[in-house]
C-alpha cells in the first residue's frame, strides 16, 4: 500500500516536473521580472539598471505616440469584434438558413466554408506583406490599378495617415472572418431545425428568424467570439508592424502598444520604459478579459 | 396504419415547405450572389500574387492586371536561393517538428496529471497553467530575451539553447503552447472513462504505461486537434522569432517573408518577392485542401470548449 502511494508520487512528479520547470523558467519568471524591470532606467543591452519607481509610468502619460498607440488598440477592440461579428454571422446564417427551402443549408455551403476559413491558416506576417503588395500606391496596386483605369485618384491604402488604420483593420476582418462563420456554423448546427420550421409555420421571415431565433440562441457563441476578437485586438502586432510604413506610420496613425514596446525595447534598448509599457497592456488586457466574464453572465436559453 | 399515418405526415410536411418557399421568396440566388463576393475577396488577392510571381521586374511595376508575356520560372529559383526561401522553411520545419512533438508530449502528460490525479496543490499548478491564456505575450519580451540569453552561458548544453539556435525557441515555443494545450487537453482527459485504466492497473500495468498504452490511443481525436492547432500557431509564429533569432541563418519563413519587403531597398527584387510570397502560401493552400476538415474542428475546437 505504502508502495503504490509512493509510487504514485513518483509518477506525479515526474510526469509534472519538465512542463512546470520549462513554464516556469520561460514563461512565468519573465512576467514576474518584467514587472520589476518597469521600475527601473535600464537602457542598452551592458548597462546596470537602477531604480527609480514609477518614474516610467509618469512619463508613459504625457508620451503622445502611446497615446495614440492606445488610441488604436481602443478603436479596434470595438470595430473588429463589431466588423468582423457581424459579417460572420451574416455569412454563417446564409450558409446554414439561407437554402431556397426555406431552413436549410445551401448548396455549397461546404464550399464557401472551405474557402472563408483559408485566410486564417495563413501567418499574419505573410498576410501583411501580401496586402502591403495589394495596397501598392499606383498602378502597380492590385486596388489601385483597376480604380486608376476607371480615371479615379489612387487611394494611399498605407501612405494616407488618414486611410492606413482602415486598411490595417480591412485586413485584420479579412482574415478573422471565415473562422468565425465556421464557429457559428457550429453553433447553429446544434440549435434544433424544429425551432426554425415552428417559427417559420408561426409566419416568420428571415428577419425576424435572425433576429428572433438565430442571435439569442448563438448568443453564448457570439460572446467567446467577441472575447477572442477583443483579444486578438489588444494583442495585435505583426500586420502593423509589417505591413505599414515605418511600422505604425505614417506619422504614427496606425501604432498599436505591441509595435510601442517592441520598438522601444528592441530598436530603442529602453528596457525599462518597454516594460512599464508592457505592464499597462498587461492591465489592459486583463482588465478586458475579467470584463468580458462579468458581463456575459447572461441567462443562458436552454434546448 | 402506421405507414399510412406517416405518408399523409409527409406530403403535409412537403405541401408546408413548398408554402415557406413561396413566402420566403427567390432569396436563394441573392444569397449566392452575396457569398461569391467574398469569395472574391478572399481568393482574388491569393490568385493575383500568384500571378504576380511568374512576372518580370517591369511588369510588376506595370499594370496590375496584365498578363505576363513570358512565364518568369527563374523568380522562384531566385526566391529559394537568394532570397534564401529554402533555408528559412527548412527551419521552420526544423523548429516547428521538435516544438509540436514536445509540447504535444509533456503537454499532455501534464494534462493528464492534473485532470486525473487529485493531489495538493493540483489546482494550483493548474491555474498557473491557464492564467498564461490571458497574459500578453509582449509584457515577457526583454525578460524572455535576457533569460535565453543566460540559457547559453549554462555549461555544456548552453550553446545548444541560448540565443540564436533551434533548440532555444523550441523550449520556448514549447513553454508558451502550454496554456493553451493543457487547458484544452486536461478539459478531454477528464471526459474519458475511467474503468479501462483501472482495470489495466489491477492487472499490474504502471502508471506510466497506461497513459501511453491506454489514455493515450484513448485522447486520440483531442490530441489531433490541439496538434494541428500547436503546429499552425507555432509554424506562423513572428513575433517570438523576431525577439530571439537575430542571425539570418537561422530565421523561420515568416521572418524571411516579412524581411524581403521590408529590408532591401532599390536593389529589392519584386518578382522574387512573389515568388517568395507564393512559396509560403502554396504549400499552406494544398494541406490546407487536404485536411481542410481536420483544420477547422481543430482550430475552433478551443473556441466551442
Amino acid at each position: 500500500m505504502l508502495f503504490n502511494r509512493y509510487r504514485r508520487g513518483l509518477f506525479i512528479t515526474s510526469f509534472l516536473a519538465a512542463p512546470v520547470i520549462l513554464y516556469l523558467v520561460y514563461v512565468i519568471s519573465p512576467y514576474i521580472q518584467a514587472f520589476y524591470i518597469a521600475m527601473t532606467d535600464w537602457r542598452g543591452v551592458t548597462a546596470t539598471p537602477g531604480f527609480i519607481g514609477l518614474e516610467n509610468f509618469v512619463r508613459l502619460f504625457g508620451d503622445r505616440v502611446f497615446w495614440k498607440a492606445v488610441t488604436h488598440n481602443a478603436a479596434l477592440l470595438v470595430l473588429l469584434p463589431l466588423f468582423t461579428i457581424v459579417i460572420a454571422l451574416f455569412f454563417a446564417f446564409l450558409l446554414n438558413v439561407g437554402g431556397a427551402r426555406g431552413v436549410t443549408g445551401i448548396r455549397g455551403s461546404q464550399f464557401y466554408r472551405v474557402v472563408f476559413f483559408f485566410p486564417q491558416v495563413l501567418a499574419v506576417a505573410v498576410v501583411a506583406v501580401l496586402f502591403q503588395q495589394v495596397f501598392r500606391p499606383d498602378g502597380s496596386g492590385m486596388l489601385n490599378g483597376p480604380l486608376m483605369a476607371l480615371g479615379a485618384e489612387p487611394i494611399g491604402f498605407l501612405s494616407n495617415p488618414n486611410v492606413a488604420f482602415w486598411s490595417v483593420l480591412g485586413v485584420m476582418v479579412w482574415q478573422a472572418v471565415g473562422f468565425y462563420v465556421v464557429l457559428f456554423s457550429a453553433g447553429l448546427a446544434s440549435i434544433p431545425r424544429d425551432m426554425f420550421e415552428a417559427a417559420q409555420i408561426d409566419g416568420a421571415g428571415r428577419l425576424s428568424l435572425f433576429f428572433r431565433i438565430t442571435l439569442p440562441l448563438l448568443w453564448d457563441t457570439v460572446q467567446v467570439a467577441w472575447v477572442y476578437l477583443g483579444i486578438l485586438a489588444l494583442d495585435v502586432f505583426a500586420i502593423v508592424w509589417v505591413m505599414t510604413d515605418q511600422h505604425g506610420g505614417p506619422d504614427w496613425s496606425t501604432t498599436v502598444m505591441a509595435a510601442e514596446i517592441y520598438r522601444n525595447a528592441f530598436q530603442y534598448f529602453r528596457f525599462g520604459y518597454a516594460s512599464a509599457l508592457g505592464v499597462v497592456m498587461f492591465f489592459f488586457t486583463v482588465g478586458f478579459a475579467i470584463l468580458s466574464l462579468r458581463l456575459s453572465r447572461r441567462e443562458r436559453i436552454e434546448y | 396504419m402506421t405507414t399510412m399515418l406517416s405518408r399523409t405526415a409527409a406530403t403535409s410536411r412537403k405541401l408546408a415547405r413548398e408554402e415557406r418557399r413561396r413566402r420566403l421568396g427567390p432569396l436563394g440566388v441573392l444569397t449566392h450572389v452575396a457569398l461569391l463576393v467574398w469569395t472574391l475577396l478572399v481568393m482574388v488577392p491569393i490568385l493575383w500574387t500568384f500571378l504576380a510571381s511568374v512576372k518580370s521586374e517591369d511588369e510588376i511595376f506595370g499594370d496590375a492586371w496584365s498578363l505576363p508575356a513570358t512565364l518568369q520560372w527563374d523568380n522562384f529559383a531566385r526566391a529559394w536561393d537568394q532570397a534564401h526561401i529554402g533555408q528559412y522553411m527548412l527551419n521552420s520545419i526544423i523548429v516547428v517538428s521538435f516544438s509540436t512533438f514536445g509540447t504535444m508530449l509533456i503537454g499532455s502528460m501534464a494534462a493528464y496529471v492534473l485532470a486525473r490525479y487529485p493531489f495538493r496543490g493540483n489546482r494550483a499548478i493548474y491555474f498557473l497553467f491557464v492564467s498564461g491564456l490571458a497574459f500578453p505575450v509582449y509584457l515577457a519580451l526583454t525578460p524572455l530575451f535576457f533569460v535565453v540569453q543566460n540559457m547559453g552561458s549554462v555549461p555544456l548544453i548552453g550553446p545548444f539553447i541560448g540565443l540564436n539556435t533551434y533548440a532555444g525557441l523550441v523550449l520556448v515555443y514549447i513553454a508558451y503552447s502550454m496554456p493553451f494545450t493543457v487547458f484544452f487537453l486536461s478539459a478531454f482527459f477528464r471526459t474519458l472513462p475511467t474503468a479501462v485504466g483501472e482495470a489495466a492497473m489491477v492487472d499490474g500495468a504502471s502508471h506510466t504505461r497506461v497513459f501511453f498504452q491506454i489514455m493515450l490511443p484513448m485522447a486520440k481525436p483531442g490530441i489531433i486537434s490541439i496538434t494541428i492547432f500547436n503546429i499552425l500557431g507555432q509554424w506562423n509564429q513572428y513575433q517570438l522569432p523576431l525577439v530571439l533569432l537575430q542571425e539570418r541563418d537561422k530565421w523561420v519563413l515568416t521572418q524571411g517573408i516579412a524581411d524581403i519587403s521590408t529590408a532591401a531597398g532599390y536593389d529589392q527584387d519584386w518578382s522574387a518577392l512573389f515568388a517568395a510570397l507564393t512559396l509560403a502560401i502554396l504549400p499552406m493552400l494544398v494541406v490546407y485542401t487536404i485536411f481542410q476538415r481536420q483544420i477547422q474542428s481543430g482550430l475552433t475546437s478551443g473556441a466551442l470548449k
